[in-house]
């Protein structure tokens, strides 16, 4: 039996997981307000419509906001501490995730940082992270 | 249409014993809180027609305390899901679909947490599952404190001062004998504890508790019948934005707007200002809770909230005593506080308090739910206007 933190994938959420295991960030697209959004939803949480695309994102972000959680599961292979972030994506929505490829530190975790998205395994999947991407310049939210 | 004052809660208590209860499961605290609050109103079961609870199936406690309700409500929305059902049983006694309703809460979320459900944010096709437990879900500190950094950048807000939260109801606790934590605490004291998810450390954080507790609420028209004097509901305001789990999904993480929501009903119902207000509890599973809730509450300015702590107000002797049980951080906190915050309300409105402040007429209680998701805020009174 799969660990419980492993993600289990809904009919709605399949493109987003798919995407994942190739190495790409796929968001839905309301095709009638032309909101992309997140999590994947059959319906625009900004209009209500079931027209729904999806789309393979830049992957560009920013940090919003985060912690570093000195005890993280032990799931994550990470010994020590471990940031758990609010990414900005590019395309306008926001997600959870964690920043990695960086030293775990205040100094090394700045505030509107550029960030890119970056996959990394998971128990038996993939899962969506970030890592620093300095050679493009951040946006503020 | 409500009128402020239409409903009064009647019994309030909570578990016999709260803390460290290592014999007694969730449903047992629950339980006893439901049997001390109907002992408290001077009532029998038979008398409630009306039940509510939350992470509990409702008639599983019904059941259990022989009470055959033809009104219930088994809203979970988080912490603060028992502040939101007191509101819905206002409104289902104004409209007459039951007369007195029996809310209860009990969660041994310090002792036998694995006996029981008490709530679930990694339900197998969840979103919570899927894009949120992973990264921290399951780890309170990681998930309520994301605001906090970019708060500090944006507002300046100080480690000093996110100490000084703790400290100041410290002061409250230590007059309190069923608080956990007494001792005194000081902001040196703070910033040496534990590290837990930089930047908040050990004494940022709320306990980890085990308590229950119950309020019986009717007509207001019935309250002088009963034997402790009636705490009117003068005004409630709820807000919900998010999933349970994750800040990711609220607009502006940095100035929510179901808390604002919440606030501005509440007040408005209640015809009354800040002014008016001499008792306040803002649910603080962490430090910067009160901060964020005093300024969304609109009691000061946006960055205002911890110099306003750090500088005494809200202590003993200060100009608005809040959580004066010593709160979530030195009272108890078992996991889903928003019971327990609304009890010291009543309790400093009826006079009652371990750390009574002297002429409470007016009590706002404001909770939290979800890691910043849901808000609920409560205005009780002494008197019916």
């Amino acid at each position: 039996m799969a660990h419980p933190l492993v993600p289990v994938p809904t009919p709605e959420t399949q493109p987003y997981w798919d995407g994942v295991a190739a190495g790409e960030l796929r968001l839905p697209r309301c095709r009638a307000c032309a909101t992309a959004y997140f999590p994947p939803t059959p319906v625009c949480p900004h209009c209500t419509s079931r027209d729904i695309e999806w789309f393979t994102a830049s992957g560009d972000a920013t940090l919003y906001s985060y912690v570093i959680h000195q005890r993280p599961s032990k799931l994550w292979n990470v010994d020590g501490p471990m940031s758990v972030a609010l990414v900005a994506l590019a395309e306008g929505p926001m997600v959870l995730s964690t920043v990695v490829g960086c030293e775990q530190t205040p100094e090394a975790l700045v505030l509107d940082m550029p960030l890119r998205a970056s996959f990394i395994p998971f128990e038996s999947v993939s899962v969506l992270a970030f890592e620093p991407a300095p050679d493009r310049a951040g946006v503020a939210r | 249409m409500m009128r402020p004052g239409d409903i009064a809660i009647v019994g309030a208590a909570e578990s016999t014993e709260i803390g460290t209860v290592p014999n007694v499961s969730s449903t047992g605290l629950a339980l006893d809180g439901a049997v001390n609050a109907l002992e408290d109103a001077g009532l029998t079961a038979k008398d409630i027609d009306g039940i509510t609870t939350g992470y509990f199936p409702v008639a599983d406690i019904s059941r259990q305390l022989g009470i055959f309700p033809k009104w219930c409500d088994n809203t979970v929305v988080g912490g603060c899901s028992w502040m939101f059902q007191l509101r819905n049983a206002a409104a289902a006694i104004s409209a007459g679909y039951c007369s007195t309703v029996l809310i209860t809460y009990g969660e041994s979320g310090r002792s036998t947490r694995h006996l029981t459900n008490t709530g679930d944010f990694g339900a197998k096709g969840g979103l919570g599952q899927q894009f949120d437990l992973l990264y921290g879900a399951g780890m309170p500190a990681a998930m309520f404190c994301l605001p906090v950094v970019r708060y500090m950048r944006d507002f300046g807000l100080t480690e000093e001062q996110l100490a000084s939260v703790p400290v100041a109801q410290r002061k409250w606790a230590a007059r309190n004998p069923r608080a956990s934590r007494r001792e005194p605490l000081t902001v040196d004291d703070v910033l040496a504890s534990p590290m837990i998810a930089w930047p908040m450390r050990r004494d940022m954080c709320c306990l980890v508790s085990d308590a229950g507790g119950a309020i019986v609420v009717t007509s207001a028209d019935r309250a002088k019948d009963f034997p402790k004097p009636p705490v009117y509901l003068l005004g409630s305001g709820g807000g919900l934005e998010a999933g349970l789990a994750s800040p990711a999904g609220v607009r502006d993480p940095l100035w929510p707007e179901f808390i604002r929501t919440s606030g501005r009903a509440a007040f408005e119902a209640a015809g009354i200002t800040h002014a008016d207000v001499d008792h306040l509890m803002i649910y603080d599973a962490f430090a910067h809770n009160p901060i964020f809730g005093l300024e969304g509450l609109g009691f000061v300015g946006r960055g205002e909230a911890g110099a306003f702590i750090a500088e005494g107000n809200t202590e003993p002797g200060g100009s608005l005593p809040m959580n004066t049980s010593g709160g979530g951080m030195s009272y108890a906190h078992t996991g889903a506080y928003g019971m327990l915050c609304m009890l010291e309300s009543i309790r400093q409105v009826r006079g009652e308090a371990a750390a009574q402040v002297d002429g409470v007429d007016i009590a706002v209680a404001h909770g939290w739910g979800g890691f910043w998701s849901a808000c609920s805020t409560l205005v009780f009174g002494k008197d019916r206007p």
